[in-house]
């Protein structure tokens, strides 16, 4: 198994607030990791290291290592553009630009320059959408705006849009929070395919879904990764005493 | 009692909405009564089409094609400038500007907004009048040209204060997602948020042009106002607010003339009417 992203003692400050604690996790290739706790407890704000997208926010600081393929990515001479090329992320809400559903997904190929002809543009899209089971729905409809979609088929949309620009990782902070149950079910089916081809990390606040959908489940609660494990495991046997608290239900 | 206070304080309030109703209803009644008069002895497209306005000659010529032509071009002109400025100025505000020099530029944007027009007219008259002579070496200086510049810094606060709103209340997850998938700053106002916001950007293009349409002093201080049609934006022009400022007094009333001055502010009315229903159209789409 390969570790596809690292952290060594990883600390996060938003101000004088200490998000992240010593955080210690490997990911690996081809896994699905999930992030679970309770909320509040530093979740997204560790989905966003990867991506660096915590450098938007005033005043964050970061201490420790979050190596990708061995790499520092906390390293300031960072290209945070081939970074999030590399790590793609799905929000909570879904988030499809005010475009059409044929400029969503080619949106990420044009903003890298390169001329691509219309033909290969085509082949994106479509393949795309088969990745994300939504070609048959939307073949005849590319290019009417994406904002008509559903929940479900935009938060797929969005996943297909990062397909586009084959990335390495899947960052999903929350994706089916917005989602009924069998759009849920529909979408975390959706992952399981997807896993063969990427490192997929997933933050969510409902442990039936990281039960469910992951290979390895972290707990964090206030900052800390308090377990990291085999998610069978950590489910079976916590040997925390506040993972079995959270698991069974004491926390809320 | 108390009862009684608000009874009173609902009507009075009911009232005064129903006198602003009245007052705009009698207005327009009296512009129309005093407006289409003129048609009595002139058709409407020789009103609108005609080529020449000598509304004191014997008999009277009112063809206000070179009054529109030239509204025409100033506003034209005056767009040209405003839009891109103030849309990028806009964008600057919303998205680049550090926190305190944001300030600073609102605060500059509020103060340019209440410069009375007549003030910013007389400013233009001796400062950008003689610039513009100079620069293109024009036998004067009172030109379309003088008039769109200066046009442009009315419609400006409107164009920049609008957009900007638009810009800042679209959702910040379409600039985060667009940031996400590697998209530069730039790329991501460029095709994310300048798309999001166009409905509310156009509003604001709108409601700025429309403003300058109806500005009448400052044009008339430095436009020429020579009633002749332009072919350029380097010669004097007449707009049709202008028109009605500088001859109202002296027509007689009950003349031809003195209608024809009516005809040309339900003109006016009617373009300024459409502009404000576009913005409008604009806006609603936004929500
Ligand atoms: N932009 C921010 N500024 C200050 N504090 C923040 C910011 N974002 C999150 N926090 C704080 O950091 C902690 C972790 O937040 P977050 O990572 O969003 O939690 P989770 O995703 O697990 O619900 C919370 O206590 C939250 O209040
Ligand atoms: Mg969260």
């Amino acid at each position: 198994m390969t570790d596809k992203i690292v952290t060594k003692d990883l600390n996060l400050w938003y101000g004088g607030f200490h998000a992240l604690k010593d955080v210690n996790a490997a990911f690996q290739v081809n896994r699905i990791t999930a992030i679970i706790g309770p909320s509040g407890c530093g979740k997204s704000t560790l989905l966003r290291v990867f991506n660096r997208m915590n450098d938007l926010i005033e005043g964050v600081r970061t201490g420790g290592e979050a190596l990708i393929d061995g790499l520092d990515i906390l390293a300031p001479d960072t290209d945070l553009v081939a970074l999030r090329k590399k790590v793609g992320m799905v929000f909570q809400r879904p988030n499809p630009f005010p475009l059409s559903i044929y400029e969503n997904i080619v949106f990420g190929v044009r903003i890298r320059g390169a001329k691509v002809s219309r033909s290969e543009l085509d082949a994106i899209v479509e393949s795309s959408l088969r990745g994300v089971l939504l070609w048959d729905d939307l073949r005849d409809m590319l290019r009417s705006p994406a904002l008509r979609l559903s929940l479900e088929q935009r938060q797929r949309l969005c996943i297909a849009r990062l397909l586009a620009v084959k990335p390495d990782v899947l960052l999903m902070d929350e994706p089916c929070s917005a989602l009924d149950p069998q759009a849920t079910a529909r979408i975390e089916e959706l992952m399981r395919e997807l896993k063969h081809e990427y490192t997929i990390v997933i933050v969510t606040h409902n442990m039936q879904q990281a039960a469910r959908v992951s290979d390895d489940t972290g707990f964090m609660l206030l900052g800390e990764l308090i377990e990291f494990n085999r998610t069978e495991e950590l489910f079976a046997s916590p040997r925390d005493k506040r993972t079995e608290d959270y698991i069974t239900g004491r926390y809320g | 009692m108390r009862k009684l206070r608000e009874f009173i304080i609902e009507k009075l309030v009911l009232l005064c909405g129903l006198a602003s109703i009245f007052f705009v209803v009698l207005i327009f009644l009296f512009l129309l009564r005093e407006g289409l008069a003129v048609f009595k002895t002139i058709s409407p497209s020789a009103f609108l089409a005609g080529k020449s306005w000598y509304p004191i000659s014997e008999p009277p010529q009112l063809g206000i094609l070179p009054l529109i032509l030239g509204s025409l071009v100033v506003t034209f002109g005056a767009a040209l400038i405003s839009i891109p400025i103030g849309v990028g100025c806009a964008i600057y505000i919303a998205e680049i500007a550090p926190k305190r020099l944001k300030e600073i530029l609102k605060a500059g944007i509020e103060l340019l907004a209440a410069i009375p027009s007549v003030v910013l007219g007389f400013i233009g008259m001796v400062t950008l009048v003689p610039f513009v002579k100079t620069v293109f070496h024009l036998p004067t200086g009172l030109t379309a040209l003088s008039g769109s510049i200066m046009l442009a810094f009315m419609a400006m606060p409107t164009i920049v204060s609008i957009a900007e709103d638009a810009l800042y209340s679209i959702p910040k997850t379409y600039k985060e997602g667009a940031l996400a998938m590697g998209a530069t700053h730039w790329q991501a106002i460029w095709r994310v948020m300048l798309r999001a916001a166009s409905s509310g950007i156009l509003a604001a293009i709108m409601l700025g042009i429309g403003r300058v349409i109806g500005e009448t002093m400052a044009v008339m201080m430095i436009t020429g106002n020579a009633a002749v049609i332009p072919h350029s934006l380097f010669v004097p022009v007449r707009t049709l607010t202008a028109t009605i400022a500088a001859e109202m007094g002296e027509a007689v009333i009950g003349s031809e003339h003195y209608f024809a001055l009516f005809a040309i502010g339900i003109v006016l009315f009617v373009i300024s009417f459409a502009i404000n229903v576009t913005a409008d159209l604009f806006l609603h789409k936004r929500q």
